[in-house]
């Protein structure tokens, strides 16, 4: 009885270590999280200034603020978003509502998971080749395009997992009333699925406001206003990629505000997008 | 007699009109579905593009240097010299040792938020746990340059040197000044990176167990720890390595974060506090740099091989995922 009381003892030790270790690890992943925040919040309140909004990224040496590369980010997202929305908005509908049970939609459900976690510096390798090089020239235009690349697969999913949750006995319902697919889809089971749909749409915002990769060599830069979109153009992380790296304490210390920004906005997005899915998803 | 016609007139003009209306419905329901159906197609072409057109801006590399581009370490855009093994090793190595580093803390976290946490608190540390993941990479890189590697340099890495020295062998892994940037800062910042992926589908899987499974176990009067070691993690161990090769096909890929705290140094050094370079740091640093056309086709035969890699390993990672869900829906 002694003997078993050893071996128990033993394995309760054994168990609370393992507990324990699972709680420390909770607590690093919470620490690093906080760690980041506390640093962005410290070093980024500092240079936060009305200035930052209202003036052109400065040359080494003297004042100025962020207010082209806000500009361009707010462009290039704006447009690479609504070129990959309706495209991968319409992708998801053939997904979960006419090819639900087909080989190849099995086959382009893998691929577009693939796509989802590919290396986002290979897009901007890929919309080189394709649109910088014919075009001969770096391009909002072309930052766009290959923003609009990763929206795509991140709005199939979303909109093929809504669209799966809407009962059946809706579309049932509608096509026994008369009513065409294509109404049933775009009038019923795109208005069951909204809250989740947007939902999506808004964590693809989020994904590619803070995308720097694919943008350095297809926008580039620009030191100067312009809203010109066959021409370069500055966006907020790219700034921050050079301002950072730069050995100037001006421009670190931009880095440093532009990097708080975006936080934030990808941050609020973010818990946006969840309490919005969280809500009101069909169930 | 007139009233008749009239009537009849009627109905052929409404029947008419309904004909009109439902060709008109027959016409955008096909329009709509042929949308849908092209969009969808359009996934695998986006995949087949991307193939081709890096297989093409890569093609004059793969000629010039042949099979050797992958196994030569020079990288001189002097002589126009160009090698893809220390970009190669140095994407194996940061991602290996990020690996080791993120998947036991994972689990550890998937275990915690799945068996351990009080009720309340499990969202609110899952949501903060999912932030992390939202985060920009240069975000990672600017505080992994700022912040993070400087603390390495002047707390952790000279302990580092001072403990592996009379150590035979891994004193030459440990070896050399604590320069802060270098390999192991880099897989240090892709195992925070890759952390909340990797936490996220363990804890998924981690909810496909039946519960009756554990009721059981722990009716027997097994601990906590056996439990989830004899019972959750073998039931799912496939989805775990899947998730597992997700984050590895992030942390393979991950291009910013890595650029700021590599060092950017094309060689192969034994020590992994040395600076190095990945694929994605080299093509991130030198791309719009790079003069000449063997440059460019090099870096991006490159993104070639990054690609493949990745590719792979996702691959690998949704199969095993899929198995998993098939399982689970069974």
């Amino acid at each position: 009885m002694a003997l078993d009381l050893a071996k128990y003892r033993r394995r309760r030790l054994r168990s609370t270590i393992t507990v324990s270790l699972c709680w420390a690890a909770s607590g690093l992943g919470l620490t690093i999280l906080a760690v980041i925040l506390a640093t962005l919040v410290f070093k980024g309140f500092a240079g936060l200034n009305l200035k930052v909004f209202t003036e052109m990224t400065p040359p080494p040496g003297s004042d100025g603020g962020l207010l082209n590369a806000i500009a361009g980010s707010l462009l290039m997202t704006f447009f690479g978003v609504l070129i990959g929305t309706p495209i991968g908005i319409l992708a998801g509908t053939y997904l979960a509502e006419y090819g639900r049970y087909s080989k190849v939609s099995s086959v382009i459900r893998f691929i577009n998971d693939i796509l989802l976690s590919a290396p986002s510096i290979v897009t901007g390798l890929f919309v080189y080749e394709v649109l910088v090089r014919p075009m001969g020239h770096f391009s909002a235009i072309a930052g766009a395009a290959a923003l609009a690349v990763l929206v795509i697969p991140t709005v199939v999913r979303t909109t093929e997992n809504m669209l799966v949750l809407v009962p059946n006995q809706l579309r049932e319902a509608s096509s026994a009333l008369g009513l065409p697919q294509s109404l049933v889809i775009r009038k019923i089971a795109y208005k069951a699925a909204r809250a989740g749909m947007i939902t999506g749409v808004l964590l693809a915002i989020a994904r590619v406001s803070g995308e720097t990769a694919p943008l350095l060599f297809t926008a580039l830069n620009n030191q100067f206003w312009s809203t010109d979109v066959n021409a370069p153009m500055a966006s907020l992380p790219v700034v921050i990629f050079q301002y950072a790296l730069s050995p100037y304490e001006d421009w670190q210390r931009l880095a440093w505000t532009g990097a708080l920004l975006i936080t934030a906005a990808v941050l609020s997005l973010s818990i946006a997008a969840r309490y919005l899915g969280t809500s009101r998803t069909p169930k | 007699m007139t009233f008749m016609t009239d009537a009849n007139s009627q109905a052929m003009a409404a029947a008419a009109a309904r004909r009109k209306v439902l060709e008109g419905l027959k016409t955008t329901d096909n329009f709509f579905r042929l949308l849908t159906h092209s969009s969808a197609y359009l996934v695998l072409i986006l995949l087949g593009a991307i193939f081709v057109s890096l297989l093409m801006g890569g093609a004059l590399a793969f000629q010039t240097f042949g099979l050797n581009f992958l196994t030569t370490e020079v990288w001189n855009p002097v002589t126009e010299q160009f090698g893809a093994l220390a970009p190669i090793y140095g994407t194996i190595v940061t991602s290996a040792i990020a690996m080791l580093v993120a998947v036991p803390i994972s689990i550890g976290i998937a275990v915690f938020l799945t068996e351990l946490c009080p009720m309340p608190l499990r969202r609110p540390i899952g949501i903060a746990i999912e932030l992390l993941a939202g985060v920009p990479s240069i975000i990672y890189g600017i505080w992994g340059l700022f912040f993070f590697a400087p603390m390495l340099q002047q707390y952790v890495q000279p302990e580092l040197i001072a403990f592996f020295k009379p150590i035979p062998v891994l004193n030459g892994l440990f070896a050399g000044p604590p320069y802060g940037i270098g390999i192991l800062t880099s897989a240090l910042i892709l195992a925070m990176m890759v952390l909340p992926f990797i936490t996220a589908v363990c804890r998924d899987v981690f909810e496909t167990v039946p519960p009756v499974l554990k009721e059981a176990a722990y009716g027997m009067g097994w601990t906590t720890r056996e439990v989830v070691g004899n019972v959750v993690i073998p039931y799912t161990r496939v989805g775990i390595i899947g998730g597992v090769m997700l984050g590895l096909g992030r942390a393979l890929g991950e291009t910013m974060a890595v650029t700021f705290v590599i060092g950017n140094a094309h060689r192969i050094s034994e020590s992994i506090l040395a600076p190095g370079t990945t694929i994605s740091a080299t093509i991130a640093n030198e791309f719009t740099e790079a003069v000449g056309d063997i440059y460019t086709s090099s870096l991006i035969a490159l993104g070639l091989i990054l690609f493949f890699i990745t590719f792979v390993v996702l691959a690998l990672a949704r199969f095993m995922l899929m198995r998993i869900e098939k399982k689970a829906g069974a």
